[in-house]
């Protein structure tokens, strides 16, 4: 920075200096003088470099060597283990970038030591001249005349009337690419089916559940009876039916009114379908009560029917309503009483149709 | 190389290639092209290379990608694994994961390509990425070349594209949230969402129709739309004829560097060779995305820390941190009877929008605030646009605080911080991260001017402290030599322009608003040392007596 011994007040220069010209400029010295290279002036120093060129690239053949050495001498058979993989995946990649390191690297060397190295100067040209210019406006005045358009409106009016219509066959069809959505989205597979209600079964085996087996703090997995069954749509079925199943201690359990019968003992079902974007909500804080989506961090809290307490979920998980059948495997004794997973616009209508 | 002069006729070449080239010029006439781009004129500089690196990171995709294709199967129809990777023996999943786990472990050199396709694919839109900060940071993107900027924009977001297309192809776990996720944003659209999704899917979520439409998206149309905007993309640099940074001996009317051949194609075309070299490398060494750790895709099962491709990451991040609930206030709500989602709409098009938005209107945006409608091909250092760094930064904060958030869960889990505290502080930065970074950046900028200004009045520091006679310690001062002094003061400081009349006489509202702009933009200036300064400087500082010789050398 400035040494300013006389302690005058330093001139930053914030404030403009308004209109500079160019006498107040400083005037462009033009290129530096080109600086010989050691390889220029040095015929060692040349032949040294040719040297390590001619080295580099042969490190590229013997990287060559190394790909077809590992391709061909390490087999895949039916015995490889994971190992094998991993060092055949090693060595083809370092054969590879040794072949083209070592061309590359060479290419370059050669270039900066033994190819001249001036730089020169190239005038730039205007990107069009006012000649081309003019010819090319001349030329499209011309077409423009030539057909006519502006002195037969009815054509271009037609025209432009055909020309706005011919995508929507387009539009047609690809509004076959899939089916109508209409209510696939509110209903999932628990809905009882011909008056027989649908067991809670293990993910992924399907084997049921008793209510015994359910201890406080734990938690299961759960898959609808009959899922493993499906043979189309399955997936599409599992996309809307998992359900997260858990017990609590049920005085910590806020029940409002009309859900007094959805849970038993304390054992409640929740849709694991995050009602943000759809992740699966696999984490279960048993402590705290909680559930957390680990896509987004939507959490929810069991205790209080999975209301959203932090993250970027608006509503809560929907509760399955379950009762215990004859036998006692825990069953679900309606479908969701809402539509599952992330919201969409026709989702509240759907809602109030179930309900009604 | 006498390929240059077979532009001269008639006459016989000299080398074998003067006569080849010779042959095909007789039969397809290409002397002009050769005339024009063989000895022609492309400036140097490391940061030229990122594009560069792109464009060979979209070549190696498409020689590794042609082989994936021929062992890939995208069919989601099920089947049980038989290959080699005995943990998911017999597992039941779809033809695309089976037919990815055998190009890994089945096919010879298919893990190799596998990694380096998409180590290929991250490079791509990472290098894509930095050479957009270059051309933003050195005012590259102005005129003539505003075109070539929006083709490069659309460049980034058909990458983003080709990458998420790809990312989803394998069917397994992690990529099957990926799309579940997309689904979930799709439908929150509102009117259509649904319709969309179930046209996407081919009905319900996930269907089995997603993976082979995004194969014939991710093999034939994106890259083809990439090809034809990388070909527009050089086309407009041949015609615009590169940018070079200020110095001495460049101007606007001028390039300065390297012929093309020999010595520029073979810089390039060897780094070429480089780039390829590199991704070798990493795919050598460093896992990417490994499948079979995932598992098939099944709508229960997810794993913890979850993360998308890193290009993908600030669209996820702004997902995560909007919130959905704040105190009472449901950000989904039902309007008209039907469900609004604005908790996922928002984060998942606002950002993005704006991003976008400001970086296809800049060039437009800032000619209008400049009123510089000059042609510009002496690039800007980025410390002598303040405000326009400023702004770069500032939009570049923000997109990390959304990629940061991102990682949310990752930050929180490494560095043993809550969860939610890691959140709160990432929603307060996104508002406020870019205002401290463009405040910051504004000041850094402008006291390396005034750095610059300094060095330009009073020559470099010499390190060496001198005792004067009456005791007092100096540090002397060098003068720079003429070529480095040029760098420092060669450089256009404009003022603020304020509001002018229009034709009738009128200052409108909107040239009002403009002057406003313009005044924001340039008020903070620090302008370049004119050689009377310069000369005050040396005059006025009598301690500088001593290094009286270099002195005179410099008062030319």
């Amino acid at each position: 920075m400035g040494n300013h011994s006389d302690g005058s007040p330093n001139h930053s220069g914030t404030v403009a200096t308004a209109g500079q010209n160019d006498v107040e400029k400083f005037q462009d010295p033009g290129l530096p003088p080109h600086r010989l290279r050691l390889a220029d002036t040095d015929p060692k120093a040349a032949k040294r470099a040719e040297r390590q060129v001619a080295i580099l690239f042969g490190v590229s053949i013997v990287g060559t060597l190394i790909f077809l050495g590992a391709y061909f001498a390490i087999d895949l058979g039916v015995d490889s283990t994971i190992a094998t993989i991993r060092n055949q995946n090693l060595l083809l990649g370092l054969g590879t970038a040794f072949a083209m390191l070592g061309i590359g690297t060479g290419i370059v060397h050669w270039a900066k030591a033994l190819m001249p190295d001036h730089e020169v100067s190239e005038e730039r040209h205007a990107i069009r001249t006012e000649e081309d210019r003019q010819a090319a406006v001349r030329i499209v005045d011309d077409i423009v005349e030539e057909t006519g358009i502006k002195r037969r409106p009815l054509i271009r009016n037609t025209l432009l009337g055909a020309v706005a219509l011919a995508p929507l066959p387009a539009i047609a069809v690809f509004g076959d690419l899939g089916p109508r959505p209409d209510d696939k989205l509110a209903h999932t597979m628990w809905a009882p089916k011909d008056g027989k209600l649908k067991r809670l079964t293990r993910d992924p085996d399907g084997t049921p559940i008793k209510a015994s087996d359910v201890t406080i703090g734990s938690a299961f997995h759960v898959i609808p009876e009959g899922l493993n069954e499906l043979h189309e749509g399955k997936l599409n079925e599992k996309a809307k039916a998992v359900v997260l199943l858990m017990r609590l201690n049920p005085d910590s359990l806020k029940i409002t009114p009309g859900r007094e019968d959805w849970s038993y003992n304390g054992i409640v079902a929740y849709s694991k379908i995050c009602t943000h974007v759809g992740c699966p909500v696999a984490l279960y804080e048993q402590q705290t009560h909680h559930l957390l989506c680990p896509c987004h961090q939507s959490t929810f809290d069991l205790t209080q029917e999975c209301k959203v307490i932090f993250g970027p979920a608006s509503r809560p998980l929907p509760q399955l309503p379950i009762a215990v059948d004859a036998e006692g495997y825990l069953v679900a004794t309606s479908d969701f009483k809402e539509p599952v997973g992330p919201s969409y616009w026709e989702r509240d209508e759907h809602e109030r149709r179930i309900n009604s | 190389m006498s390929a240059a002069s077979t532009a001269e006729a008639p006459f016989v070449a000299k080398t074998k290639v003067g006569r080849f080239t010779d042959f095909v010029d007789e039969r397809v006439g290409g002397s002009g092209i050769l005339r024009e781009f063989g000895r022609k004129v492309f400036p140097d500089h490391w940061s030229f290379m990122f594009g560069e690196v792109a464009l060979y990171s979209f070549v190696i995709l498409l020689m590794s990608g042609t082989f994936l294709t021929f062992f890939f199967d995208p069919s989601m129809a099920e089947t049980h694994y038989q290959g080699s990777y005995t943990p998911l023996y017999n597992v039941e999943m779809s033809v695309a994961y089976n037919s990815s786990l055998n190009i890994s472990f089945d096919v010879r050199g298919g893990l190799f390509m596998r990694q380096v396709h998409h180590w290929a694919a991250l490079l791509f839109v990472a290098s894509l990425g930095v050479h957009m900060l270059r051309v933003f940071f050195t005012g590259a993107f102005r005129k003539p070349r505003e075109m070539n900027w929006v083709v490069g924009g659309v460049l980034l977001i058909l990458a983003m594209a080709a990458g998420f297309t790809g990312y989803s192809l394998p069917d397994d776990l992690l990529s099957g949230n990926g799309l579940r996720i997309i689904d979930g944003v799709i439908k929150s659209i509102p009117v259509v969402g649904t319709y969309i999704s179930f046209f996407l899917f081919g009905g319900e979520f996930p269907g089995t129709a997603i993976i082979g439409r995004l194969y014939v998206l991710h093999i034939l149309l994106v890259p083809a739309l990439i090809l034809l905007m990388i070909v527009i993309h050089l086309f407009m640099v041949v015609v615009h004829k590169h940018t070079q940074y200020p110095g001495p001996g460049r101007n606007d009317g001028n390039v300065v560097g390297y012929p093309l051949g020999p010595v520029y194609a073979a810089k390039a075309g060897g780094f070429f060779f480089i780039v390829f070299g590199v991704i070798a490398l990493m795919a050598a060494a460093f896992t990417i995305n490994p499948i079979w750790n995932y598992g098939p895709y099944d709508p229960s099962p997810v794993s913890a820390g979850t993360q998308p491709d890193w290009y993908i990451g600030f669209v996820d991040g702004a997902l995560r941190l909007m919130p959905g609930v704040v105190n009472d206030f449901h950000f989904e709500y039902v309007i008209f009877g039907q469900t609004l989602t604005l908790n996922v709409l928002l984060p998942a098009l606002v950002p993005a929008g704006i991003i976008f938005t400001v970086l296809f209107t800049y060039p437009w945006i800032e000619r209008w605030i400049t009123k510089d409608n000059r042609e510009h091909h002496v690039l800007d250092r980025p410390r002598n646009a303040p405000t326009r760094t400023a702004i770069g930064v500032a939009g570049f904060t923000w997109y990390c605080v959304m990629w940061a958030a991102a990682g949310s869960d990752l930050i929180a889990t490494h560095f043993m911080v809550s969860l939610n505290d890691v959140t709160y502080w990432l929603r307060a930065l996104f508002f406020v991260g870019p205002i401290i970074a463009f405040v910051v950046t504004k000041r850094v900028a402008l006291a390396l001017q005034r750095k610059d200004r300094e060095i330009s009045l009073h020559g470099r520091e010499t390190g060496r402290i001198v005792r004067l006679p009456h005791g007092e310690f100096i540090e002397v001062h060098a003068p720079l030599d003429e070529y480095k002094q040029y760098k420092l003061v060669g450089f256009e400081s404009p003022a603020p322009i304020p509001a002018q009349p229009n034709e009738h006489g009128v200052v409108t509202r909107k040239e009002k608003r403009r002057a406003a702009l313009s005044k924001w933009f340039f008020e903070d200036r620090v302008a370049p040392a004119t050689p009377a300064e310069v000369e005050a400087a040396h005059s006025h500082g009598h301690h500088e007596a001593i290094e009286g010789t270099e002195q005179k050398s410099l008062s030319h």
